[in-house]
């Protein structure tokens, strides 16, 4: 069996770095807004997922996608500047956190819209399929889009296409304030996808290099055209946004549940086979670490756009008129 | 809350007028019900409903699953059959996804029927800037509503407005669309629950004034009222009014005002084009053709998504200072 494990480590380690800085970033006063998503604690779904997807697969994520834009090559500077609203971010600080993308690496979108991205990979397939192109693509979510008549509509469009497209549901347990013990019936997910004649698996283990071996015939099959459904079960270590110290939950249940850790896990279980030295590891954390710190660095010194960008990238070929120009126009200047 | 019995505030946040409306119309009437996410148990994303669980039960207060169409369509089914509801889209930004919903089930459904039956419900949202929520958690989108027959539309901007016209939407027999402002909710303002001034078509003259009239509705007349301040020291007096309601709109009062002041600005945060303030600048132009000195201006947010950039978002929606300087020109 090939081992990915230090590979996945550092992934995981990349992510959960990074979002610690954001909300460095955020305590800083260097953030756009509060409305930033962190995925501690749920790094190992991106990672496996990611690494069984080929370079030129495409996906979409939730408003929690740090995580999966970084395991798909983000950069964490420009990243960084887009969270803080600025010029050199992604999307011109347009966007933010909720509505990052780079179509440079396959990622046609975060959103804020909860399900609205996926429908948006059915798309993509049927792209894939009509140019007999060898690439997939995943839609990213949390499991309160499991609740979203939209996931059912494109999985049976998925399935009756026979389409290269996987759904990916990273079950936090949570979906806000709401346990998702309070919002469904039935848990069994995979069954509602194979029902619909999807491939489907479930992941409930802190070992990413078994995780991996799991979900990867899923992704296999999707690229030859039956599509697949993924659920990782995880855990929303900290608040649903920023400001949110989660009072809704029980303080029993988050520490027991953060301790399950995935990034712990795997890093016992390089030092247990010898794959990497506590030594070796510390300093693969200390390279993260001024990785992450480089991109809060970054995103505070970029500069802020001018306010011409307002009124830029509405229209392919055209800017409309400021309000104030049009008010000028009436009754002068 | 611990100020449940008390009938005067002095001070009261707008968050907690709302509360208390719910609060009492769910006292005096048993088949009043509040349903949406994260109602319950968290109070509310933006905590309007806080509290309401522990007093009333979790029949009453209802945390749904994360379905918007059917969140509203099941309140308007519940309407029909004897319940009151009270639905919670977090965020107005969600019309998009239940506008079916709203626009063709619950605004038609008595007119398609003959008058058969009624939805009585109330659909609350919140909308605007202000929080670098971006262009999917910050529009402002009562234009939609408003052009859409059979639908009420609120949008107060006070405290004491917010607490006597969701208790009226409670109470009323049609579909009630109630939008607050997502930085409204800590603004503060007095409220007495025996002094009713606020009613469904009335608009408020939060300033009266001889020069310039300004209208303008939810948040925006906070800011309408600043310039209006700022515009006493160049020796303007503008009236300030507040529509409180748009459907129905307080057309007589818009009329009056304008035709004694001769000028007329009308501030929104929505969009310039096929909106809340082209229909009053049209009523305007309708109504005061003869009377208008300078032509109407509709000063609004611009005609773009709304960016999330703190820098871009503020300048992308009108400001005080820009109010200030447009009605100094309509007054050369
Ligand atoms: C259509 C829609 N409804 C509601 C919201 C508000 N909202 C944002 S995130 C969220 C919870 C989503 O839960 P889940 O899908 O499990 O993702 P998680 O936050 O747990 O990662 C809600 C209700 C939204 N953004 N979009
Ligand atoms: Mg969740």
């Amino acid at each position: 069996m090939n081992t990915f494990l230090e590979d996945f480590y550092k992934t995981m380690k990349r992510i959960r770095t990074f979002e610690e800085r954001v909300s460095e970033l955020f305590i800083k006063g260097e953030t756009a807004g509060s409305m930033l998503h962190l995925s501690i604690g749920e790094e190992l779904g991106p990672t496996c997922i990611s690494k069984a997807m080929n370079d030129n697969d495409t996906f979409t994520t939730h408003h929690r996608g740090h995580g999966i834009f970084l395991a798909r090559g983000g950069d964490p500077n420009k990243m960084m500047a887009e969270i803080a609203g600025k010029k050199d971010g992604y999307c011109k600080g347009k966007g933010g956190s909720m509505h990052i993308a780079d179509m440079s690496v396959g990622h046609l979108g975060a959103n804020a819209i909860v399900g609205g991205g996926i429908p948006t990979v059915v798309g993509a397939g049927m792209s894939y399929k009509y140019f007999s192109k060898p690439s997939i693509s995943v839609a990213f979510f949390g499991d309160g889009a499991l609740q979203q008549g939209i996931l059912y509509e494109s999985m049976n469009m998925a399935a009756l296409w026979d389409l290269p497209v996987v759904f990916c549901c990273i079950n936090n347990q949570y979906g806000m304030g709401t346990k998702i013990d309070k919002a469904v019936a039935v848990k069994d997910f995979t069954g509602r996808a194979k029902s619909f004649g999807l491939n489907a698996c479930s992941v409930n283990t802190l070992d990413v290099e078994e995780a991996y071996y799991k979900i990867k015939p899923i992704i296999d099959d999707a690229r030859s055209g039956k599509p697949g459904f993924i659920e990782i079960e995880c855990y929303r270590f900290y608040g649903h946004a920023r400001m949110d110290k989660s009072p809704y939950r029980d303080i029993d249940e988050e520490k027991l549940y953060r301790e399950r850790d995935p990034i712990k896990f795997a890093k016992k279980k390089l030092i247990d086979k010898n794959i990497l030295s506590k030594d070796n590891i510390d300093k693969l954390d200390n390279e993260i670490s001024n990785e992450m710190d480089e991109a809060i660095s970054f995103a505070i010194n970029a500069s802020l756009n001018d306010t011409n960008e307002i009124f830029k990238d509405v229209y392919s070929n055209k800017n409309p008129e400021s309000i104030k120009t049009r008010i000028k126009k009436i009754i002068g200047n | 809350m611990s100020d449940i019995e008390k009938d005067y505030f002095e001070e009261i946040t707008y968050r907690d007028a709302l509360r208390l409306a719910m609060h009492d119309e769910m006292n005096e009437n048993k088949n009043v019900i509040i349903m949406g996410e994260d109602v319950a148990k968290y109070g509310g994303a933006y905590g309007a409903t806080k509290g309401l669980l522990d007093i009333f039960g979790e029949n009453r207060v209802i945390d749904t699953p994360i379905s918007e169409p059917s969140i509203i369509g099941a309140s308007v089914g519940a309407a029909m059959t004897g319940l009151k509801p009270i639905a919670e889209l977090m965020y107005v930004d969600f019309f998009g996804m239940s506008l079916d919903q709203i626009a063709n089930q619950a605004a038609k459904i008595r007119y398609m029927f003959g008058g058969q039956t009624s939805v009585p419900m109330v659909l609350r949202a919140q909308g605007g800037t202000g929080r670098s929520g971006g262009a999917q958690h910050s529009q402002s989108l009562e234009s939609w509503i408003m052009h859409i027959p059979g639908l009420y539309l609120v949008m107060p901007s006070k405290p004491c407005d917010a607490y006597h016209l969701l208790r009226k939407s409670i109470q009323l027999d049609d579909p009630v669309v109630f939008l607050e402002h997502k930085m409204l909710y800590n603004s503060k303002g007095s409220l007495d629950k025996k002094n009713i001034d606020a009613e469904f078509g009335k608009a408020s003259i939060r300033l009266e004034g001889n020069d310039i009239t300004i209208i303008s509705y939810s948040r925006m007349v906070n800011i309408a009222e600043e310039a209006a301040i700022e515009l006493k020291k160049s020796n303007i007096n503008a009236e300030v009014i507040d529509l409180r309601s748009l459907n129905p709109l307080d057309k007589e009062n818009i009329i009056k005002s304008v035709k004694k002041n001769k000028r007329a600005l009308v501030v929104s945060e929505g969009h310039y084009t096929s909106s809340v303030a082209s229909e009053i600048t049209s009523i305007i132009f309708e109504h005061c053709f003869g009377d208008l000195l300078k032509p109407v201006i509709r000063y609004t947010a611009e005609d773009t998504p709304v960016p999330v950039a703190p820098n871009l978002e503020k300048e992308s929606i009108p400001s005080m200072e820009n109010i200030v300087n447009f009605s100094k020109k309509l007054m050369e």
